[in-house]
């Protein structure tokens, strides 16, 4: 963890803060999301009864639901969590409600295949050992992003392992499908099975083989239709597939936007045809994702790897721990770190980060900061990925806290000389009425916009005093429960 | 689209209803046997209205809809034995009362020549293959009907609809893979208008809600075709899919927000999601539903009833 994350993080922080800050008591008051809320009261009181632990997992259910979780998984998760958490050494440790985040976060990272891929993470992320050609067969719902993947996948066996993949469609359904994939190896470069017409599946299958034999690849990976798990034709039809070709993975490809019925359909796909991983896709949504959960939960297959965007390239491992953060309804704070890391120049963050510790902030550097806050992209979208808020964008909206609300204040920055940025107790009664005027705001905005830039510098020392430690770790802006303990805020 | 969608007794609504309760029947056959199992008659305390609340949550209602109609239908009844019939026909009820005034077809105008229809949603959610089977209905209603090949992004989406094109007899106006997408709608319009066409169908390219350029991307397309009809779109459907979770409300904020969302399409329940999601939305939002998706042929779309749809949630008939 180097400089690069501290400066973001810092960044991330002050994101928070802006908000915090610039909203009404009552927002105040909602914005930290109810799980937070109560994890916010279990560290405070210190101590932690039975009766606390069963508490806290009633607003963890809630949560698990909201995020999609099948019910059946919910509950074997609070019985589980009950068990750990109910315990001696939650009792006697020394912050109880601490334990309790950790209990909960660790109990899903682990549910959800762990944290030790990091190993794999520049790998492929898939099995590909076995006598060449190994097929690779991607199975799911219509619509999941199966052809979608087959294509990032072959691109990632390319790039990663160095392998010769050879793409095939069995989709003879969906009009259009196999030039899709067609279409898709053309842009990633990957070679695939040229199109016999009325050609059927098992064939295309069998064919795929024996040319990836007979040409030298090392790797076919085998696109189908989308079928429903309850289409028993269908469902045999790539059982058949199966059984001719032996692959070495079967991937099962859902969307993270999927509901309740997650669990039926991991479990029907791995019933039927033997599943040996999933891939989540879509993870660039808003989507709390807690379909992953269910799916591993009652198939027991690993999800190994996960869509995050429309391009070819966008496929990563899959990430228990981040996953975990969303589906508690943490936000997506790695994403958002992240996001920040990319947009913001580290130089720049670094030595604004620095000033701000040291007390010398000025609204200057508001200003600064704020253009980089708009240059981050849409108020929105950014929320959405900040713990506790996505719910309540309405009253955010309400409130005029969006990108109009940044705009207003960008504009009365600006229409301050730049004497008054740099010396803020010039700004007397008529000079923040020239500055409303000339901003076309109001006096009571660039009083609160004043008061804002007066807190953010208080938390700024706050923060500086605490050192590398405090940017770093739990303590300090962060509300508690956004984040658990020892959660790293970069990769 | 027709009103009644059982013409001459060709056995088509029978084996739409059928598929749909099938599904339905599958999925209370598995991992949620709720109601079911758990109302083999008694008597209705607090712990079988948690019960009958986490059934409606095995629908995708969502915790605090499921908790509010368990709590309706148990409380009038608290204390008393009843039957698993009877309170499955009560939460049918309450549920159907939700969504009959949402329940609407979509009805083209015939005094606009075309009526503009934008269809929007998330990847993969359906809309292409909505598109089609709206063209086949509307021309079988006897409209001329044109659709835009507004997805100029994903591989091979133009050549997708160009053969719901010839399925249907439509007419399709694309251009080349990575146009702009505002423009080939211009472009559209511009022809649907010489030619009289009645409806116009522009078929966008997926995008997920928190993709603030592609957000705007479809506002640029309803700025652009306003410069030639300022009413124009006359309806924007948001399609939404069956399997989806609580991320539904999501969905339909920001598309709403962003591009004033007059309706909604549901697709794919013909699988063992019961889109119970709709129920909140109804609630909240209350925009017309205007069909179903119940398989991938040209024929599978329905207008969405509300009575069945209810039924068929709860694991009734
Ligand atoms: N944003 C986003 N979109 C994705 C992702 N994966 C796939 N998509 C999009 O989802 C849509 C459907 O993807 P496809 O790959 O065609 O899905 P499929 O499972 O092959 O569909 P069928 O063959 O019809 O069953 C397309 O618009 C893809 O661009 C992802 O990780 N993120
Ligand atoms: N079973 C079933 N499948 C459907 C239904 N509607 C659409 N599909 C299938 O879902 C998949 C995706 O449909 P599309 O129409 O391509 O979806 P889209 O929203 O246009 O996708 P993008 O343009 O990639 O975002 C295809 O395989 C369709 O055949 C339905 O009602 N039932
Ligand atoms: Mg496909
Ligand atoms: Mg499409």
């Amino acid at each position: 963890m180097g400089r690069r994350q501290s400066a973001s993080f810092a960044h991330w922080r002050i994101f928070v803060w802006f908000f915090e800050t610039g909203k009404d008591k009552d927002m105040f008051d909602s914005l930290t999301s109810k799980l937070g809320d109560i994890f916010d009261g279990l560290t405070r009181r210190g101590a932690l009864s039975a009766a606390d632990v069963e508490a806290a997992l009633r607003e963890v259910r809630v949560a698990l639901l909201e995020a999609d979780v099948a019910l059946a998984v919910v509950k074997d998760f609070i019985a589980q969590v009950q068990e750990r958490a109910v315990g001696e050494d939650v009792l006697r440790s020394v912050t109880p409600g601490q334990m309790v985040i950790k209990i909960v976060h660790d109990h899903l990272v682990e549910m959800l295949g762990g944290d030790d891929e990091s190993a794999a993470i520049d790998g492929v992320g898939i099995n590909l050992a076995g006598t060449a050609p190994v097929a690779v067969l991607m199975v799911g719902l219509q619509g999941s992003g199966k052809t979608t993947t087959s294509a990032k996948l072959a691109l990632r066996i390319k790039k990663r392992a160095k392998m010769k993949v050879l793409m095939a469609s069995l989709d003879v359904y969906r009009p259009a499908a196999q030039q899709q994939l067609a279409v898709l190896g053309q842009q990633t470069d990957v070679a695939t099975l040229p199109v016999i017409m009325g050609e059927q599946p098992l064939a295309i299958a069998k064919r795929a083989m024996d040319t990836g034999a007979k040409e030298g690849f090392d790797v076919v990976v085998l696109d189908t239709a989308g079928r429903l798990h309850i289409d028993q034709e269908l469902m045999d039809e790539v059982a058949a597939v199966s059984q001719a070709t032996n692959p070495i993975e079967t991937l099962l490809v859902t969307d993270a936007m999927t509901g309740q019925d997650a669990a039926n359909i991991a479990k029907e796909f791995n019933d039927k045809i033997g599943v040996t991983g999933i891939v989540l896709t879509r993870v660039d949504g808003d989507a709390r994702g807690g379909a992953a959960l269910s799916m591993r939960a009652v198939s027991g297959c690993p999800i190994k790897l996960m869509g995050v965007g429309e391009k070819v390239d966008a496929l990563e491992t899959f990430q228990a721990r981040r996953i975990a953060g969303r589906i508690l309804g943490q936000g997506d704070i790695v994403g958002l770190v992240e996001k920040a890391a990319e947009t913001i120049d580290q130089e720049d963050a670094e030595k604004l980060a620095k000033k701000m510790m040291k007390g010398d902030f000025t609204l200057e550097d508001m200003a600064t900061q704020l253009k980089q806050l708009r240059g981050m992209g849409d108020v929105g979208g950014l929320m959405g990925m900040i713990p506790g808020i996505g719910k309540m964008k309405k009253q955010m909206a309400g409130a005029n806290i969006d990108d109009k609300m940044l705009a207003r204040q960008q504009a009365i920055l600006s229409s301050m000389t730049a004497q008054e940025r740099a010396r803020p107790k010039l700004l007397n009664g008529s000079r923040r009425k020239r500055i409303a005027s000339g901003s076309g705001t109001s006096v009571p905005e660039v009083n609160r916009l004043l008061k804002q830039f007066k807190q953010m510098g208080q938390m700024m020392k706050k923060m500086g005093k605490m050192g590398k430690k405090g940017l770093m770790g739990m303590g300090g802006g962060l509300p508690p429960g956004m984040m658990p303990p020892g959660m790293p805020p970069g990769r | 689209m027709s009103e009644t969608d059982d013409e001459a007794g060709d056995g088509k609504k029978t084996g739409w209803l059928q598929r749909l309760k099938q599904g339905l029947r599958k999925t209370s056959g598995k991992l949620t046997t709720p109601i079911t199992e758990t109302f083999t008659k008694r008597r209705i305390d607090d712990a079988a209205i948690l019960e009958l609340e986490e059934a409606l949550i095995s629908a995708d209602l969502g915790v605090a809809t499921a908790a509010r109609v368990a709590r309706l239908i148990g409380k009038a009844r608290f204390d008393k034995e009843v039957a698993p019939d009877e309170i499955k026909a009560a939460l049918a009820d309450e549920i159907a009362k939700i969504l009959e005034p949402v329940a609407m077809p979509f009805v083209p105008d015939p005094g606009l020549k075309p009526h503009v229809v934008l269809v929007c949603g998330v990847n993969g959610s359906g809309k292409t293959t909505s598109v089609g089977k709206l063209a086949k209905q509307l021309i079988e209603d006897g409209s001329t009907v044109m659709l835009a090949a507004a997805d100029t992004f994903r591989a091979a989406a133009v050549e997708q609809l160009q053969i719901w094109g010839e399925r249907t007899g439509a007419v399709v106006v694309a251009s080349t893979p990575g146009a702009d997408a505002a423009g080939l709608a211009f472009d559209a319009l511009t022809r649907a208008r010489a030619e009289g066409t009645d409806v116009l169908l522009i078929d966008t390219a997926g995008r997920l809600q928190n993709k603030v350029d592609l957000m705007a991307e479809l506002q640029k397309i309803i700025r652009v075709i306003r410069k030639i009809d300022d009413t124009a779109p006359h309806d924007c459907i948001l399609v939404l899919d069956a399997t989806v979770g609580q991320n539904a409300h999501s969905q339909v904020e920001t598309f709403r927000h962003m591009v004033d969302v007059s309706g909604l399409i549901m697709t794919k329940l013909d699988g063992t999601a019961r889109g119970g999601v709709v129920v909140a939305l109804a609630e909240k939002f209350g925009l017309p539903m205007h069909a179903v998706g119940v398989g991938e042929g040209a024929d599978d779309l329905r207008p969405f009833e509300a009575r069945p749809f209810a039924r068929g949630l709860v694991g009734l008939d």
